[in-house]
């Protein structure tokens, strides 16, 4: 049978040149990089050339960077951190400033934190998924810690104007940080030009291996580790480093190209443009270069997405709904909610997101599958 | 064809969801039942053919055809579709007892967060009987006997 990948949001397949450069960091360089002796030596030189390759990547200073275990940890110490930093050094900040179409480890962290005596607003986004810059800066007290935005949103693909966001909140003296966790290697990240104080980036979303990302700290900002432990990364994330992950990491990182966004954006932009052939298909999120090369996001009306997927799925086609019905949840999605879909149009969504592996010959497949199936749900479904 | 979503559905989820029976539009319905679940949007629709046949003797309403149509998510379509199957054939009586519990088991379980899905085929059903009642008693008003048929049930 068939296996055509389509959910690289949720994670990509690992390169099997990233395999390869992590391999001898299992049986061979298997130290601890906090050992004096050879062997955790190498390991600690993997860890620096790692840290290097991250760094560049995003014009920022190796010390800068911080290894976790993913977005999911690097978001909630970007956040936790800063907030306990400041509720320790006794100020006055205790404002975070969020959007309506975070992801989970954002929004849940900031409800916990509303909990232990944060105030929360969360910002309203336009049709397409734009973050409402005028109530942004509006929102922005004097109490006001951090901004936490998400770069380019996993569900509708949207690429929010970082530059300009990052520029407002340093005129304002507010902390900007960046959930990258989509958007890394997709699009350019440069945290002078942009102003960013905290970037959350990991390494499954592009062809590395899970369990591994890193936090970006801009020299000089306080926050507090989540754990505490033996002072592994400035003592901001303590417990032995994952070498063989970070390695793979940043093997990931180097072997990113702009080869790559072109041939994703060329198929991406070809696959909208067949499925809105479709009768009654809408688009969600922007258009063009403010959209994530990879993501395409459609609303069939009358059917549901859930069962769109489970009919691609006896094809081979892995695709995801990204909304309500969904394995774990029946709540609609709220970033659908937010650029102002009904649950009932929230329910009709498909997400399919490619990689660098996704062929034409993949989409023409799917494409034909697909065709067929929405014509096989429309004529099922009582809603004409 | 295999299909991959068996980590979450069973093989008769599956099966049904992929072939489902009975589903379609019927022109000459006896009665509709539709449903709608405001927390998933699922909306389920059945259309019930009623005739009446001799079971030991008793003249008695049964379901002569049954069809369906689902806006819902896989086990939405598969609840409907065994839920047609299950009570083709079988008179009003029997149909009406038919519980909700007894479709999941039918269809190899379903996923905790699917279960109000089979809720929501028993609802589907039990309005198009409700409604087969109701116009049974407007038949009344309008000149059909319905003390002799009930006589005759009984």
């Amino acid at each position: 049978m068939r296996n055509i990948y389509l959910d690289n949001a949720a994670t990509t397949k690992v390169d099997e040149k990233v395999v390869r450069e992590m391999l001898p960091y299992f049986t061979e360089k298997y130290g601890n990089a906090s050992s004096q002796h050879l062997v955790g030596q190498e390991a600690k030189r993997a860890l620096q050339e790692s840290r290097h390759v991250i760094a560049k990547s995003i014009n920022a200073k190796d010390d800068e960077i911080i290894f976790t275990s993913g977005g999911t940890e690097s978001n909630n110490l970007a956040l936790k951190g800063l907030f306990f930093a400041n509720k320790e050094a006794g100020t006055e900040k205790n404002h975070i400033i969020t959007t309506k179409i975070e992801h989970d480890c954002v929004l849940n962290s900031c409800k916990w934190l509303e909990k232990q005596g944060a105030k929360i607003t969360c910002i309203d986004v336009n049709s397409e998924g734009f973050v409402n810059i005028n109530q942004l800066k509006q929102s922005i007290t004097p109490n006001t810690l951090v901004v936490s935005i998400i770069h380019g949103n996993n569900e509708i693909g949207t690429i929010q104007d970082i530059e300009e966001i990052g520029k407002i909140c340093r005129e304002k003296g507010v902390y900007f940080h960046i959930d990258a966790c989509q958007s890394y290697t997709k699009t350019p990240i440069n945290v002078k030009k942009q102003n960013l104080d905290l970037v959350t980036l990991n390494s499954h979303k592009i062809h590395g291996p899970k369990g591994v990302g890193a936090l970006y700290i801009r020299e000089g900002i306080k926050i507090i580790p989540l754990a505490h432990g033996g002072g592994h990364e400035k003592a901001l994330r303590n417990g032995t480093e994952n070498v063989s992950g970070i390695v793979g990491f940043a093997k990931s990182v180097n072997l990113a190209s702009s080869g790559d966004i072109k041939h994703m954006t060329k198929l991406r932009d070809y696959l909208i443009e067949e499925i809105l052939k479709i009768p009654n298909t809408k688009l969600n999120g922007a258009k063009g270069d403010k959209r994530l090369c990879n993501n395409i996001n459609i609303s069939f009306n009358n059917i549901e997405g859930e069962a769109i997927g489970g009919y691609l799925d006896s094809y081979g086609i892995c695709s995801s709904t990204g909304s309500a019905c969904s394995s774990h949840t029946l709540e609609t999605s709220h970033v659908l909610k937010a650029i102002g879909l009904s649950n009932l149009q929230a329910n009709t969504t498909l997400r399919l997101s490619l990689s660098k592996y996704t062929t034409k010959e993949e989409i023409d497949y799917t494409l034909e599958i697909l065709k067929k199936v929405v014509e096989k749900l429309r004529r099922m479904s009582p809603i004409k | 064809m295999e299909n991959r979503c068996e980590s979450l559905y069973s093989k008769e989820v599956i099966k049904h969801f992929k072939n489902p029976k009975n589903m379609g539009e019927m022109k000459d319905a006896d009665a509709v039942g539709k449903v709608g679940n405001p927390r998933c949007g699922d909306i389920l629709r059945v259309f019930l053919k009623i005739e009446k046949k001799k079971i030991n003797g008793k003249e008695k309403d049964y379901i002569k055809d049954i069809k369906f149509q689902t806006f819902g998510c896989m086990a939405a379509i598969a609840v409907s579709s065994v839920l047609t199957e299950m009570v083709k054939g079988k008179t009003i009586e029997e149909a009406k007892k038919l519980k909700n519990n007894e479709i999941v088991k039918k269809l190899g379980g379903l996923p905790a967060i699917k279960y109000h899905c089979s809720l929501l085929g028993a609802e589907a059903l039990n309005e198009a009987i409700k409604n087969y009642e109701s116009r049974l008693l407007k038949k009344d008003g309008d000149g059909f006997d319905w003390t002799t048929s009930l006589k005759k049930k009984k």
